[in-house]
């Protein structure tokens, strides 16, 4: 009777524990909502299509932001996605077993470095170093295209790109490790008995077995990315203005906040920006619940499932 | 024998292009590490650990306040957010075989993504906006529940991991689930459930973005939890976009002494517990 | 044994620190600013030096910027706010209390640049410097900044335009003179904290635009006096009312004081832009410091009056070293006599 007793009560608590998660997030939502009222019915539509970013009249547009954010993080990817399948086919497929430990840890370690210290290596060793060396390389040889015209000033999006690929690099690379790992052996000893080299093994029987979960890690990255505040800050220029050219410097949400979020002298200028927040919140919710139906999809696949 | 010859050629390729991808990453990380170091270790004394900052314009004065207050805001997100997040993944494991348990399920992940600086959002509206002031308990809100979702999700697979063979033995000897879960499933998977707290506080110790508008920042020792208070990251971001030589320094040996706390914790996580993990695993 | 050793190690943690922040929590008290960046280096410098005079009080000063300060004491999560652009009518009557805008010192808004193969200080004339911000101009070799600078090999870069991100009231007095000498500044894009700039980049506070200048050779900038001087920025002469370069000074600055100081209105809140005088320096405002006139914690009220009038009096000696101009005596005396009505 007793053991009953405590039973259904610990029961009861942890269901209420778990539920204050919840309230808490439907909390957010509904906070971040009801703050961003006032500029939603004002501006409505126009607020998501329009450039000017004008705190003195009043009139907000969140377009170069969010072209910002998505610029940014889609060169990120760019970079970082051939580079982290490199790594994930490397650490699951190739590498020898003594070496996979500290390495995978070392590229975890990428992970784990603060993005305010990404920032201040960006402002101090990455912007003058791209100044110096790479800029002029690209000006010269691919100075015809369009996203390589103009000045660079060292702070720009191309810089704010790059930062992004080294801090999205790890959570790509080790969630494609793993969708690796969950390809079951009985394919690549199929790949491998067929007389396919390692790279054809790695072609046929990983790679297309784990498609949907390596584009289920590549969002995830790219989740990531959209979200990043402060290195991205401090390496991008900050000026809402949409332009062709990589080298020129941009604006993203997420540092349109943390620079003007503590400055906005109305209550327009706040809740236009609460407004850009409650579009970062639900760009980057789409993105990861995305993510994270192609990833469950392949991890729990019945094992041995042959594929199209 | 051409045709052969071809695909040996690719598999060469391909397989020193995943190498050198593998080994090219180690650039950028080296690079930071390097530039950290050797930039930092020069201004790293003792005043730089027991001194308040100086005024701009007068050299020397330290980071003294910055990293106890990083530590106490580290101390107020662990303690609401370790007894939730484990509570919550202990929910998940032992009682969310359901649609409720769906529902928490995703609301960690999707809370797990949403950008660290929408959470500071939140915790301004709720906290320094009632409050009218910004404080410590406004910034360990902030970086709390940047934890949860990572602590409620490793203790669920660590407890599911724990053979169901233990639990019903425990049952079976007539002991309630209450103390089943809490002495015995709890107890095995606990190294497992430090590994994903340690990681979570590497992940906020470094955080900026949320303690914007949360922590605010103190030039002082801290005086009580209704006051702004300093935290490393805050501070570096502070010095970093300066103008001031001499607060590039500071910036460089705090990024020092922040790396250094993080990589400690990814380290003690991953290889001493992970390793003795491993061991309860097997025996 | 290492699981208990972690554990115990998380409880001391977390212990030690609750403990040193709630036993620290004594007769100590901590009052709350944020504002301005102009003029935090004399304030963080203030700051500093009272708690060796009142050690029972610490003034925690964050730069925000003017628009944060503003915005923050409006919002009252801070003690004081600190701005450099006074708040407009409908922000006074919006504000939850009477405001008080306290001079706390004067200073000159410099432009600066870099340009590490010209060793000359370089002049402008107001237009100039509104079309470069208008993007009109946009190379250093352009025969309108020639003209100004005979004898100056200018070199045929691009002119990096570099301006504040954040609400700044460094902006606002910045915007303030462009628009009282463009009229195309003031009807395209006209003054306040923070604007819609046509061209440039935008740096965080006062050291982000300095630090933007410092970083990227072919950029001009606009900073405060004190941080152009700090970082050995070169910093330009600029042509005011009477005709004549003049460069950015204690003194030129103290000028633009005098200059305005006849029209001084009761609440203080006046542009120092364009002064008369001829050797008064353009680009000039006064910085203030916002409390309410009813301060609702009697204790903190009255060190708050306390440091305000050590501070416009004996205070005024650090404005020198660090490049503001100290308020005139007669200012002072009108001061003193706002801060007697503060009510706490």
């Amino acid at each position: 009777m007793k053991i009953k007793f405590v039973d259904t009560g610990f029961k009861k608590a942890t269901t209420l524990i778990a539920l204050i998660v919840v309230a808490l997030t439907l909390l957010l939502v509904y906070n971040m909502a009801t703050n961003a009222i006032p500029s939603i019915q004002k501006l409505g539509a126009r607020f998501l299509f329009t450039s000017t970013w004008d705190p003195v009249k009043e009139d907000f547009g969140a377009l170069p932001f969010i072209y910002g954010t998505i610029v940014s993080s889609f060169l990120a990817l760019l970079i970082a996605v051939p580079v982290s399948l490199g790594i994930a086919v490397y650490l699951a497929e190739l590498a020898p077993q003594f070496i996979r430990q500290p390495l995978s840890f070392l590229v975890e370690l990428l992970a784990a470095i603060p993005s305010v210290v990404y920032g201040l290596w960006g402002i101090f060793g990455l912007a003058p170093f791209l100044r110096s060396t790479i800029q002029p390389f690209l000006s010269r040889y691919l100075g015809f295209l369009p996203i390589f015209k103009g000045e660079f000033y060292g702070v720009s999006m191309f810089t704010a790109g790059i930062i992004l690929s080294f801090m999205i690099i790890p959570t790509i690379s080790s969630v494609s490790r793993e969708v690796f790992l969950a390809v079951p052996f009985t394919q690549r000893e199929a790949a491998l008995a067929l007389g396919a080299t390692s790279w054809e093994k790695i072609r046929l029987a990983v790679l297309g077995y784990s498609r949907s979960g390596v584009l289920g890690a590549i969002i995830l990255g790219l989740g990531r990315a959209l979200g990043e505040t402060m290195a991205v800050t401090m390496v991008i220029g900050n000026r809402p203005e949409i332009s062709a050219s990589l080298f020129a410097p941009s604006y993203t949400m997420a540092s349109v906040i943390a620079n003007e979020f503590t400055e906005a002298t109305s209550n327009m200028y706040l809740s236009a920006l609460i407004e850009i927040g409650l579009v970062l919140f639900f760009v980057t919710l789409l993105v990861n619940i995305t993510a994270r139906v192609l990833v469950w999809k392949v991890t729990n696949k019945v094992e041995g499932g042959i594929r199209e | 024998m051409n045709f052969y010859k071809k695909r040996k050629i690719v598999n060469r390729l391909m397989c020193s292009l995943a190498f050198l991808c593998a080994f090219l990453t180690l650039v950028p990380l080296l690079s930071i590490f390097g530039y950290v170091v050797s930039k930092g270790i020069t201004s790293i004394n003792l005043d730089f650990f027991i001194h308040l900052p100086k005024p701009v314009g007068e050299s020397g004065g330290g980071m003294g306040n910055a990293i106890v207050g990083t530590l106490i805001l580290i101390g107020l997100s662990c303690i609401w957010a370790i007894p939730v997040g484990i509570c919550g993944g202990v929910y998940l494991s032992e009682f969310g075989n359901n649609k409720l348990g769906t529902i928490v399920r995703f609301t960690a992940d999707v809370l797990n993504g949403v950008p660290s600086i929408v959470i500071g959002i939140f915790a301004y509206t709720l906290f320094v906006v009632p409050m009218k002031s910004f404080s410590a308990i406004s910034g360990g809100f902030a970086l709390g529940i940047i934890m949860i979702p990572t602590i409620m999700r490793t203790t669920e697979e660590m407890l599911i991991l724990v053979p169901r063979t233990i639990r019903e033995a425990a049952l079976a000897l007539g002991i309630s689930q209450f103390r089943t879960t809490i002495s015995i499933v709890l107890k095995t998977a606990l190294p497992g459930i430090m590994t994903g707290i340690l990681l979570a506080i590497a992940r906020i110790a470094g955080e900026t973005a949320p303690l914007l508008f949360t922590a605010l920042g103190n030039r002082f020792w801290q005086r009580g939890l209704t006051q702004p208070i300093a935290a490393l990251p805050l501070q570096i971001f502070a010095y970093a976009i300066s103008p001031f030589d001499d607060w590039h320094r500071q910036a460089w040996a705090g990024a020092l002494v922040l790396i250094v706390m993080v990589f400690l914790m990814s380290f003690i996580s991953r290889f001493v517990i992970a390793r003795r993990y491993k061991f309860l695993r097997s025996s | 044994m290492k699981n208990r050793l972690l554990i115990l190690m998380a409880i001391v943690l977390t212990a030690t620190s609750l403990i040193a922040g709630w036993s620290l929590a004594d007769k100590l008290l901590l009052i709350n600013g944020a504002g301005a960046t102009f003029p935090y280096p004399l304030y963080s410098k203030w700051f500093y030096e009272y708690t060796k005079i009142d050690p029972t009080v610490n003034f925690n000063y964050q730069a925000i910027g003017s628009g944060g300060g503003i915005r923050q004491i409006a919002a009252q999560t801070v003690d004081f706010g600190a701005s450099d652009g006074a708040l407009t009518d409908e922000q006074l009557k919006q504000a939850p209390g009477e405001l008080f805008h306290i001079p706390m010192t004067a200073g000159a808004v410099v432009i600066t640049y870099n340009l590490p193969q010209v060793k000359e200080r370089l002049k402008f004339s107001p237009d100039v410097v509104a079309d470069i911000y208008l993007g009109k101009v946009k190379r250093w070799n352009d025969p309108r900044i020639v003209k100004d600078n005979a004898g100056v090999t200018l070199p045929g870069e691009p002119i990096v335009v570099a301006h504040r991100s954040d609400g700044s009231g460094t902006t606002n007095i910045f915007t303030d003179y462009l628009s009282s000498v463009s009229d195309n500044w003031k009807t395209k894009v006209g003054k306040g904290t923070s604007v819609n700039w046509p061209v440039g980049l935008g740096g965080k506070g006062n050291e982000g635009v300095a630090g933007l200048v410092k970083q990227t050779p072919g950029a001009i900038g606009y900073v405060e006096l004190a941080y152009a001087v700090k970082n050995n920025l070169p910093y330009a002469d600029i042509k005011n009312t009477a005709g004549n370069f003049i460069t950015p000074s204690i003194q030129s600055t103290t000028e633009a004081v005098n200059g305005k100081i006849n029209s001084m209105p009761a609440d203080f809140r006046v542009s120092l832009v364009n002064p008369d005088g001829k050797d008064a320096y353009p680009i000039a405002g006064l910085t203030w410091i916002l409390v309410y006139k009813n301060q609702t914690d009697k204790e903190k009220g009255k060190k708050i009056v306390e440091f305000l009038r050590w501070a416009i009096t004996d205070g005024q000696k650090y404005s020198a070293d660090l490049l503001y101009a100290p308020l005139p005596e007669s200012l002072v005396k009108k001061i003193q006599e706002k801060i007697d009505q503060i009510r706490y």
